[in-house]
């Protein structure tokens, strides 16, 4: 589906992603790991067109990946990114008028599967609340790839939990994607497919979760541990 | 809260151990309805496509069977059902062997164990 060839992306000369490629299928939710500063939230806007490559490229079925492609792609940043004034309910107008795959109905659902309030200013609520309406407004469209960047940071296990089980339920696995970045690996580890493990700007791995338990015996994080120190020797 | 994992097997193996287990303790009775997919996957909080392989696993072993339009049952066959349970047994039984085994334990000084209760 969507598609990473050798892609370059400098900030002031320095690789910030460096010859990066990989496939995304379709039908699969897939974590970006790594620590802090090695490119995730990076890549994660390269994927969405938001920033363009240096060198390389980047194709979502066949078309190269423009700011244009957001028709398509559904983008979450790991910022607050709404306006602290804005009520969910006006959150999810504002998506309808800017996306034409957005649903407002299916927004709602989701809104109330989350128990969030769609009607409380968001500078109002926690910050798991606000994580909830982002969450609602994000799956609210009708995209083919949904790219989150650090969903579950900084939230409550409970808020976490509940977030994880909306995206269980609210992606159509045969028709969608899913990539997204995270620090809380154990937690989201049973609902990934596969993950990538940046280092630095380069790609140290793409594998399949359950071929890293099944030939290894290792979780997520013992993967990416044993795989980092490997590169130190 | 979401189940937990042991991390040095598939998940999907896991979940088909603990579907054998509750058909074995009696918790699935012999045609009772599986979750569909979905739901199976919201309620233990993993992948859509893990579930779907546990479904296809557990129908290979002939534990459960697929009616078209009306989603997984545990199987009627209680034969099929007994075969697991023989299967199972001899399964703990052949580790517990290699174990006692490697640590020089015998098996007579076992059973006395086993029979006091460990």
């Amino acid at each position: 589906m969507l598609q990473l060839e050798n892609v370059l992306f400098k900030y002031r000369k320095k690789p910030i992603i460096n010859d990066v490629s990989f496939t995304i299928p379709t039908g699969q939710i897939i974590g970006v790991i790594g620590e802090n500063g090695c490119g995730k939230s990076t890549l994660l806007q390269l994927m969405a067109g938001l920033l363009r490559p240096n060198k390389g490229a980047i194709q979502l079925e066949d078309r190269k990946v423009t700011r244009r492609s957001a028709d398509k792609i559904a983008y979450s940043p790991d910022i607050d990114l709404f306006y602290e004034s804005y009520t969910g309910e006006q959150v999810f107008r504002f998506y309808s008028e800017q996306f034409s795959d957005f649903s407002l109905e299916k927004a709602h659902i989701i809104a109330k599967h989350l128990e969030a309030q769609t009607t409380v200013k968001l500078g109002k609520l926690s910050k798991g609340n606000r994580a909830r309406i982002k969450m609602a407004a994000t799956l609210g469209r009708e995209a083919s790839l949904y790219l989150l960047d650090e969903p579950f940071a900084g939230l409550d296990p409970l808020a976490r939990e509940s977030l994880i089980k909306a995206l269980i339920r609210f992606i159509d696995i045969e028709n969608q994607s899913v990539v997204l970045s995270t620090h809380e690996v154990n937690e989201v580890e049973p609902i990934l497919d596969q993950v990538i493990l940046l280092r630095d700007g380069r790609l140290t791995a793409m594998e399949e979760m359950e071929l890293i338990r099944d030939e290894r015996n290792e979780d997520a994080v013992e993967w990416m541990k044993s795989l980092y120190e490997k590169q130190v020797r | 809260m979401t189940q937990d994992f042991s991390k040095d097997k598939p998940i999907y193996a896991q979940l088909v151990d603990r579907i054998c287990g509750d058909v074995l303790k009696g918790y699935l009775k012999p045609g009772e309805k599986l979750p569909s997919v979905r739901e199976y996957a919201i309620e233990s909080g993993v992948n859509v496509n893990t579930v779907q392989r546990v479904y296809k696993e557990l129908e290979a072993m002939e534990m459960t069977e697929t009616k078209r339009g009306q989603g997984t049952f545990i199987t009627t066959d209680e034969e099929r059902i007994g075969q697991l349970r023989e299967e199972m047994m001899t399964q703990v039984a052949t580790q517990f062997l290699t174990m006692i085994d490697s640590l020089g334990f015998t098996k007579e000084e076992m059973i006395e164990v086993l029979k006091k209760g460990g």
